[in-house]
């Protein structure tokens, strides 16, 4: 596909060939959903299905090639798909140098794939680094504003969290195996032997680093400041992509390696992450309460949503769990089309200050219905997928019983109401009301593209939203193990 | 009851339909078009719902033969999410739960809900032309009466919040429904923000309920309570919580949740302006069913109110007392009309809750009485208030449409233009004040009767007074629209004030029948908290002093406000203090923003902000800084002179070296 991008010249066929391509892609990604779905209908329940490994690099490292997928890598990859898919869709504003662009978003969603079908550790660590380096370059050129600010102080925050992870990866390598096998990156081993055979003070120091390294990724406080300026700063399908997708690697990393390996580091040194998360769920939420900047707006409920992922997946319940993950989803989608639609609006009115803006409903319909079907999902009306995911989240982290959790789970719920504060803010400040700005009544509404985009998420957050028996059950299969593992 | 099984879906499914065929097919039908596919949805919907409530009552569906009691029945209940692998019972399913308040519940929603439907129709048509956003009324509409149907039929809590939260978000779309106006704006974001705020101690009630009980399920936390156990088995017994017991905690938490919705004090700020909404919208949601989801709410789970957490209902009847004499003190103050209207019915809707809160199963030392009267008594009241508020708001309606402001000011001597709106709201106005035969002097005096005879003495004589000053505002409002002095721009104005077209007359006439004849039905045989029939009997004693007080609020109205004079002018000059007060609400909104705005947006808010982007951004900017600094510092070392390197590397070997000899 990139070889085809790569002989295309004209824009036109450009863009054809990437929509064509991310169609292909999530119709492979439903392919795969259906598939997985049929074969543990069939009774097959080994850990990873579609698993293949292939010898890599076996001089010094022992390093495999190693795919496979279970229920929540598939959850993960349909998001991928359809954050792609609509990404591509919302990349046709872009006017120079359309191919590098392209290029450079398809590099990021391979490695974006490669990381969610990885069960070798260090496949799994590459393809991180794949999707994080397009994000500078199409930060740093394609971006507005600050941008090479913004993408120089993103890539190095990330790059100082894939440093931690690094270390903790490498020992996880060398110490992880018993005395005289060989050493092993393969995660299906791993995590029957990691355990037993790290000592447990390196468990515990193992597990803070790569938690940290992936934390980072996931916008935990205090190391969330990349995602506003960045998100800010950020052609509009990279911070779909980015905010929809990337930010999950986080979460996903942190649940693969850090809890899934470590669990019993994950059970002695969780409170202090809860800590970190908790507050970033309501920081972020206060945070975006007083921001005038959509995108800031969004960055910083982005920190309070991802905060709310790994603080449920530091719960250790599988209720929880499951919540994280889907939350994952919902906010995936959610934030996408937050994205989307802010920069379909910053197209038109060149201005992001909600205080410059004002009846945008009456101008622009569409998008401003779906902006408030956004904001909806956001704070968690029933019927999109931010409800499921959400209450899945309370009731398991309410399941954990001690004074402690039990404080922080309330300050998580008091997030739904903040919310819907800054969600209302921005409806009622920049779509209804009367036009603040003469000049904006010349504006068009949604293009036919832009509206594919829109629609096509909003459908998927209400799929999600109103029959989420299916997907929720797929991902709560597969936590079975470790959810035993840790108690 | 296969027959209902086959009606039941299309009770929540049609409406639903509704919504997405309306909200999906945007600006692809004219106004007309666009309310008759609504119109006609609801009235297939209402005859459902009447055929099945009617069966359940009277076809032997919820009596079969030889039962006492109604019985309760879950006529289906589909899986929606499993929340545990563990516990199967903390399961979200959507169902349809029959017994009779959801059934009496089915009636109300229906009947309000379909004429409001037929009254948009008229009302909406303004200045030749049907309103631009026709569509998306009906399609709000259509939302609105599914969620409210799917929360009344609800078989489990969550269930209920579900729908509890789309009536929310579509009664937040009704009062932004004029999406130009500041004022509708503020009041949208509010009713939604506050209503959240009381759902966020809901959600949390949930929660402790369901971590004890392990179930969500209606039938089988009531059976619990019933069987004797507190709440959950007896695993919450003892538990307790800053000297409340757990369970008294989780209800009275549940129950707030239910008073940010029926607008109780300090949650009622919203209801006065919410108002700026279509009046048609208000009759349906803001008078006849979402505000009464609270009292609906209490009363599905009134057997673990009543036998667990009694505590809780002593609450439940104080805030409810406070409110009902609270709201109707401002409701004497105020000069919209429909801010009057939206007062009188949070105090309403405090009278349901004080019936609810004063009933029991049992109470010590009162025998021979029918202890759980108020249930009955707020039900009963529930429903007459529905239909009466709802016919004085479309009324309103009616008079808004004519004089094109809220004002009363603006208003006066309307009778004689207005004659069927004159006779439809003198009739709401008796029924509220509690005048026989019309159906609030039923339902009214049973709630007095059940606080009296439940030893409630205190609230008696609080709720009495408020019905005497219910009886004034409401008389004061029906002489200053339709007697007082005539505004003189109607008799040279070219639109005359007049009666409205069939469309808006229609539901008057309906409501105004519906209110002279239902105080006469046999509720104490229908609606009880046992689910059996019990005999209500007239206490003279109370009915007599509730007409007196009544009368006496008219008879004060009638002197102030029958003809235009100068004496409610010195009676506020004389109490200016309370009159201010009142007339500003007590200041409670002003209260709420000056804790939301100037402290939680203004200090915590804001200071977040500004730490986040200049501490711990700041440390990072710093951490690039002090790199950048550090190599612009290092980089002379590498500046290319070989005598530099050379010097750099003697000197190395000498400190080595020295090193080396003294170590």
């Amino acid at each position: 596909m990139m070889a085809m991008l790569y002989l295309e010249s004209s824009k036109k066929a450009i863009r054809g060939t990437m929509v064509a391509g991310s169609a292909v892609l999530t119709i492979l990604s439903v392919y795969l959903a259906v598939q997985f779905l049929a074969l543990r209908a069939g009774g097959d329940t080994s850990e990873y299905l579609f698993y293949s490994t292939t010898p890599w690099y076996q001089g010094f490292l022992n390093i495999h090639y190693a795919v496979g997928v279970d229920g929540v890598s598939v959850a993960m990859l349909l998001l991928s798909s359809i954050v792609v898919l609509t990404g591509s869709f919302a990349s046709f504003a872009v006017e120079n140098q359309t191919k590098d662009y392209f290029l450079w978003f398809l590099m990021l969603s391979i490695g974006v794939f490669g990381f969610f079908i990885s069960v070798d550790l260090f496949t799994m660590f590459i393809f991180y680094e794949v999707a994080l380096i397009p994000m500078y370059l199409l930060i740093g050129l394609w971006g507005t504003g600050p941008k090479e600010y913004a993408a120089m102080k993103l890539t190095l925050m990330l790059m100082g969290g894939s440093a931690f992870l690094m270390v903790g990866i490498l020992g996880i390598y060398f110490m992880g195996s018993p005395a005289g096998s060989e050493n092993t990156f393969e995660m299906t081993q791993l995590i029957k032997t990691v355990a037993d055979n790290m000592p447990m003070e390196w468990q515990r120091t193992f597990f803070c680093l790569t938690f940290v390294g992936f934390g980072v990724l996931g916008a935990m406080f205090p190391f969330h400041t990349w995602s506003p300026d960045g998100h800010a700063s950020a052609p509009t399908a990279v911070s779909m992509l980015h905010a929809g997708v990337l930010m999950k690697l986080g979460g996903y990393g942190c649940y693969r390696v850090s809890i899934c390996l470590m669990p019993e580091a994950a059970q002695e040194m969780g409170w202090i992450f809860i800590i970190l998360t908790g507050t970033s769920v309501f920081y972020g939420a206060y945070s975006a309460c007083v921001q005038n900047d959509l995108k800031y707006i969004n960055a910083y409920s982005s920190v309070s949503h991802c905060g709310m992922v790994l603080f449920a997946l530091l719960m250790y319940n599988q209720t929880a769990m499951t919540g994280a993950f889907l939350q994952m989803l919902s906010h995936g989608l959610m934030t996408a089309l937050f994205f989307c639609l802010i920069g379909s609006i910053y197209g038109r009115t060149h201005t992001r200050d909600i205080r410059e803006m004002g009846g945008m409903m009456q101008i622009m319909p569409v998008l401003g219905v779906c902006y408030v079907i956004a904001g909806m999902a956001s704070l968690g009306l029933p019927g999109l997928s931010g409800f499921v995911a959400e209450m899945n989240i309370f009731l398991g982290a309410f399941e954990v019983n001690d004074t402690f959790h039990r404080v922080f789970t309330l300050l998580a719920c008091s997030s739904i109401v903040i919310t819907a504060v800054y969600i209302l803010r921005v409806v009622g400040k920049m779509l209804y009301g009367p036009v603040q700005n003469e000049h904006h009544r010349e504006l068009t509404d949604a293009t036919w593209w832009e509206k594919v985009a829109a629609f096509g998420l909003i459908i998927s957050i209400a799929i999600i939203g109103i029959f989420p028996g299916w997907v929720r059950d797929m991902i709560s299969d597969s936590l079975d193990e470790i959810v035993k593992h840790l108690n | 009851m296969e027959n209902i099984i086959t009606f039941a879906p299309c009770v929540l499914l049609l409406p639903f339909l509704m919504f997405l065929f309306l909200g999906l097919t945007n600006y692809k039908w004219t106004g007309k078009q666009a309310g008759i596919i609504g119109t006609a949805g609801i009235t297939v919907v209402a005859f459902c719902c009447y055929y099945i409530a009617l069966q359940y009552f009277f076809g032997g569906v919820g009596k079969p033969d030889g039962a006492t009691a109604y019985q309760t029945i879950t006529v289906f209940n589909m899986e929606w999410m499993k929340m545990s692998v563990a516990h199967p019972g903390l399961t979200i399913s959507i169902g349809f739960l029959l017994d009779p308040i959801s059934a009496m519940m089915l009636i109300v929603i229906s009947t309000v809900s379909l004429m409001v439907h037929i009254y948009s129709f008229g009302y909406m048509f303004e200045h030749g032309h049907y309103d631009e956003g026709m569509q998306r009324y009906y399609c709000v509409l259509s939302l609105f009466s599914f969620a409210m149907l799917g929360l009344v039929l609800a078989t489990n809590i969550f269930q209920m919040y579900i729908f509890w939260e789309l009536v929310g978000v579509s009664s937040f779309l009704l009062i932004g429904y004029y999406y130009k106006k500041p004022a509708a704006i503020s009041a949208c974001k509010k009713a939604f923000i506050v209503t959240r705020f009381a759902d966020m101690f809901y959600l949390i009630g949930i929660l402790i309920v369901s971590y004890y009980t392990k179930t969500f399920d209606f039938v089988e936390m009531n059976t619990l309570a019933e069987n004797g156990h507190t709440l959950v088995g007896n695993s919450m017994e003892g538990l307790t919580f800053m000297g409340l017991s757990l369970t008294t905690l989780a209800m009275f938490l549940i129950f707030l949740g239910g008073a940010g919705k029926s607008a109780m004090f300090p949650f009622h700020i919203w209801l006065p302006d919410a108002m700026e909404g279509p009046t048609p919208s208000s009759a349906l949601i803001h008078a006849a069913t979402m505000v009464v989801a609270g009292v609906f709410l209490v009363a599905r789970l009134f057997p673990v109110f009543a036998i667990d957490a009694p505590n809780a209902l002593e609450a439940i009847t104080y805030i409810g007392a406070f409110t009902a004499l609270f709201a109707a003190v401002i409701a004497v103050a105020q000069t919209d009309i429909k801010r009057v209207l939206a007062f009188s019915t949070i105090s309403q809707i405090a009278y349901m809750m004080v019936a609810l809160g004063v009933a029991r199963f049992s109470i010590e030392g009162v025998e021979h009485v029918e202890t759980t009267l108020g249930f009955t008594a707020s039900m009963w009241h529930l429903f007459t208030h529905a239909m009466f508020k709802a016919m004085l708001f479309l009324c309103c309606g009616c008079i808004i449409h004519c004089v094109e402001s809220n004002e009363m000011a603006k208003m006066g001597g309307l009778k004689k233009y207005m004659p069927i709106t004159w006779a439809c709201f003198g009739i709401g106005c008796l029924a509220i004040a509690g005048i026989p035969p019309f159906s609030g002097f039923f339902s009214k005096g049973e709630i007095l009767s059940a606080c009296l005879e439940n030893q409630c003495t205190g609230i008696y004589v609080i709720m009495t007074l408020t019905a005497g000053l219910t009886a004034f505002y409401m008389f004061r409002l029906f002489y200053h629209i339709f007697y007082y002095e005539e505004n003189p721009e109607y008799a040279t104005s070219e639109h005359k004030p007049h009666d409205q077209k069939w469309p808006m007359t229609l539901p008057l006439i309906v409501f105004a029948v519906l209110t002279c004849v239902c105080g006469f039905f046999p509720f104490g045989q229908l609606i009880t908290a046992s689910h059996e029939a019990i005999e209500i009997e007239t206490n003279w004693f109370v009915e007599g002093v509730s007409l007196t007080t009544a009368a006496l609020g008219i008879g004060i109205a009638y002197v102030l406000y029958y003809k235009k004079n100068d004496k409610p002018a010195k009676i506020m000059a004389k109490m200016q203090g309370l009159c201010t007060a009142a007339s500003h609400r007590f200041y409670i909104d002003e209260v709420w923003y000056g804790i939301t705005r100037s402290f939680i947006f203004g200090i915590i808010c804001k200071s977040i902000a500004w730490f986040d982007r200049h501490c711990i951004d700041g440390f990072m900017d710093l951490m690039g800084w002090l790199t950048n600094r550090a190599s612009s510092e290092s980089k002379d070392f590498q500046s290319g002179h070989v005598q530099q390197y050379a010097w750099v590397f003697v000197m190395g070997v000498v400190v080595i070296g020295t090193l080396a000899l003294y170590l």
